[in-house]
């Protein structure tokens, strides 16, 4: 009853985190990759010893780019951001690296993204990401149509989208900072963790529905009169254990991609490893909590 | 009967596992087909300009996929892909799209080149003459797509040319003598310009209607260009011009790198999930375990089977699926607690739990699968390789780890508890 009972405690709670969450995307901004501005990224690594950057992009600017970006990348690589190259340019490019083959190195990428093929895959995520919220709470409302007092099937839609906004926001602000000192950029794989998330983390929430959905089922069969607010308590008491104990294995499997798996998916598993652990405390703090002030908004009305 | 059945799937699940991990030699028909960020390789994307097909956009969009696919072809690429896309709808203006995949070639420039440098060739009537004096052509609708083949003769002094002088001989496939006689029959006395990669090379005029599909380029080239003429257009004079929009090189030492990584992630993953779940839930946990180890050997040998081809980001989501796997049973052993603890025998507890527990975890694979298949729709390769394993997980852990794990316990499991039951269905630090 720890949430019932303080469940003011907890929505300022959640308020503070995502004015934090908010107040870090505004501050620090999104820097955007090239998978949606368009531009090239080539990032290659040397043998031995790195050659000065500055040196690199003075060679560099021999070709007219206009604004680049060099940035060291691992122990001995350098990772270089222009405009969309075109195939020559990038040859080139590869030779001035290397100094015409004399320093040793190999290309570790190289990916080239036209401006329109950015502009379309920003458009798309954005529609991916409403289409996602959309229908899960479609079939949330569906999933709980035979659930209508106090609070209405789609009600629990309602609160589920509240939530998914939230739980988006917050690794989004996370992720702000974190470009911020790691020089990390928002690419596709950023908002295919996003995506993820928002079906993995409606999970919780629906563990916990489910079980007011059970016990509002009962308490209708045996005629029992039970405060909406005790049901939700109860509720949320008898889900916590396994709210938090689905989560960890997740955190677990996240934990081994961070620590064990390729650089390429790192910060990826990072965004849904913070995900998941916000989905889970605003799951079992804040979705359920959510529904008593619903429930007396329908109370007012006489035919809800 | 209930142990019959459990031994009947651990068989099953036996032979799943021969398959997944008994195929793995160099000379297996099974191989896990690798994206280019883990093999190595270059992933080229055109965007294909069909303003100026009037009819059958998609058959020229498809003889245009097959001529790029014949230069691939001899650019000497192992299992190469060619295939067309489209843009999405919600993107504004459609665009066709043509997508190469290179596997092992890290060489853009020279990839590009082999691929792009290839010309468009047109026929056009002469118009005429503008304002400013300069000729005007009008497009015929005949170009390089109806070609079939190109040769190079050289002239005799006898047949109106000079003698040695390289002719280009164009043949037609039935379509293209169709429309080339129909356009010579109406047209005598006209000009038919041949265009080259949108300049005229030849202007001959049209004498009479010419049946046979047959036309000729003289005059304007060396030996050397003619040669390179006819090889272009045999191994693909294109039906619609094309340009590069993006170019994808991930270099052969990263992607055996991100592979590596992926398997030990994959390992270390799979460890962290079953300590846990065996030191929380005990045998039970134990259950989920084995019923995690045939989750993972029915995923790899689904992915081999299908194929589905395994990017980095696949393999990110089938860890992470490992994690979500045995949620369902996380699901499951606390529903079974609470009837233990209503004073249940063991076996009865295992039975109300999967059926308590069911509509929680059919709703939350539900909503899984459907961030899934939005994915699948985001699109680029990256995004399908996690989207497809994503999404077969979520399926595959729906069987794996309501119906497998419901039939070992129930056969191993007693109608009475107590004892060493009481610890061994127990959980968390209680005794």
């Amino acid at each position: 009853m720890l949430v019932i009972k303080h469940r003011a405690f907890f929505f300022w709670l959640t308020g503070i985190i995502l004015a934090a969450a908010v107040a870090s995307i505004v501050f620090f901004g999104l820097p955007l990759s090239i998978d949606f501005t368009g531009g090239t990224l080539v990032e290659v690594q040397y043998e031995t010893e790195r050659p000065n950057l500055d040196v690199l992009k003075g060679e560099i600017t021999a070709i007219p780019f206009g604004a680049i970006s060099l940035r060291e990348s691992g122990e001995q690589g350098v990772a270089l951001r222009t405009r969309t190259m075109t195939p020559q340019e990038q040859e080139a490019v590869v030779g001035i690296l290397s100094d015409n083959g004399v320093r040793a190195m190999t290309v570790l990428r190289a990916n080239s993204i036209g401006p329109s093929m950015g502009a379309e895959l920003a458009t798309k995520a954005l529609w991916a990401m409403l289409a996602v919220i959309v229908t899960i709470m479609l079939y949330i409302a569906w999933a709980f149509r035979r659930v209508s007092k106090p609070v209405p099937s789609w009600g629990y839609g309602i609160v589920v989208v509240a939530m998914l906004i939230i739980d988006i926001i917050v690794p989004v602000g996370f992720y702000a900072a974190w470009t911020h000192y790691t020089g990390a950029q928002v690419d596709v794989l950023f908002v295919v963790a996003l995506l993820a998330l928002l079906g993995y983390v409606v999970n919780d929430v629906i563990v916990i529905f489910d079980r007011i959905r059970e016990h509002l089922r009962r308490n209708t069969e045996q005629d029992i009169d039970e405060e909406f607010e005790i049901t939700i308590g109860k509720s949320i008491d008898e889900t916590i254990g396994r709210s938090i104990n689905t989560s960890l294995t997740v955190v677990l499997a996240l934990l081994a991609i961070i620590f064990a798996g390729p650089e390429v998916t790192r910060d990826f598993a990072l965004v849904i490893l913070i995900g998941v652990v916000i989905g889970t405390f605003s799951s079992i703090a804040r979705s359920a909590p959510l529904l008593i002030p619903l429930a007396k908004l329908f109370k007012g009305k006489p035919n809800a | 009967m209930r142990f019959a059945t459990a031994f009947a799937i651990l068989l099953i699940s036996g032979a799943i596992g021969w398959f997944a991990l008994g195929t793995n030699g160099p000379e297996t028909s099974f191989p896990v087909r690798l994206g280019l960020d883990l093999a190595g390789g270059t992933e080229l994307i055109y965007r294909a300009d069909t303003t100026a097909v009037t009819t059958d956009v998609p058959g020229a969009l498809e003889s245009l996929r097959d001529v790029i696919e014949r230069r691939v072809n001899i650019f000497g690429v192992a299992e190469p892909l060619v295939q067309l896309e489209r843009s999405s709808a919600v993107a504004g203006a459609v665009e066709e799209r043509l997508l190469v995949e290179l596997p092992g070639v890290t060489d853009v420039a020279a990839a590009v080149d082999s691929i792009g440098k290839t010309p468009v060739l047109e026929f056009k009537l002469a118009g005429p003459i503008g304002e400013d004096g300069v000729p005007t052509f009008i497009d015929t609708g005949l170009t390089g797509r109806y070609l079939k083949t190109a040769e190079l003769q050289f002239g005799s002094a006898s047949g109106g040319t000079l003698a040695n002088e390289p002719i280009v001989v164009l043949n037609f496939n039935e379509e293209g003598s169709a429309l080339f006689e129909q356009i010579t029959r109406e047209n005598v006395g006209e000009t038919l310009a041949i265009f080259l990669d949108g300049s005229a090379i030849s202007t001959p005029v049209i004498r009479e209607a010419i049946a046979g599909g047959i036309a000729t380029i003289t005059g304007q080239f060396t030996p050397e260009e003619g040669r390179d003429l006819v090889q272009n257009l045999n191994f693909g004079a294109l039906p619609v011009p094309i340009e590069l929009v993006s170019s994808n090189t991930v270099g052969p030492t990263l992607g055996a790198g991100s592979y590596q990584a992926g398997l030990d992630a994959a390992l270390v993953g799979f460890i962290f999930v079953s300590l846990f779940m065996i030191a929380w839930y005990r045998l039970p946990g134990l259950v989920s375990v084995v019923a995690l180890i045939i989750y993972v050997l029915a995923t790899i040998a689904l992915i081999k089977f299908v194929p589905v081809t395994l990017t980095a980001s696949g393999i990110a989501a089938l860890i992470i699926s490992i994690g979500m796997a045995v949620d369902a049973n996380v699901l499951i052993f606390e529903r079974m607690k609470e009837e233990l603890r209503s004073g249940k025998g063991p076996l009865e507890a295992v039975k109300i739990g999967f059926g308590r527990a069911w509509p929680a975890i059919r709703d939350g694979h539900l909503t899984m699968l459907i961030s899934s298949i939005i994915l699948f729709w985001l699109g680029t390769s990256i995004v399908k390789g996690f989207a497809l394993v994503f999404g077969l997980g979520v399926i595959i852990s729906l069987i794996s780890a309501v119906s497998i794990s419901r039939v070992f316990l129930v056969a191993l499991l007693p109608e009475k508890g107590g004892g060493a039951w009481k610890f061994l269905t127990g959980s968390g630090l209680t005794f």
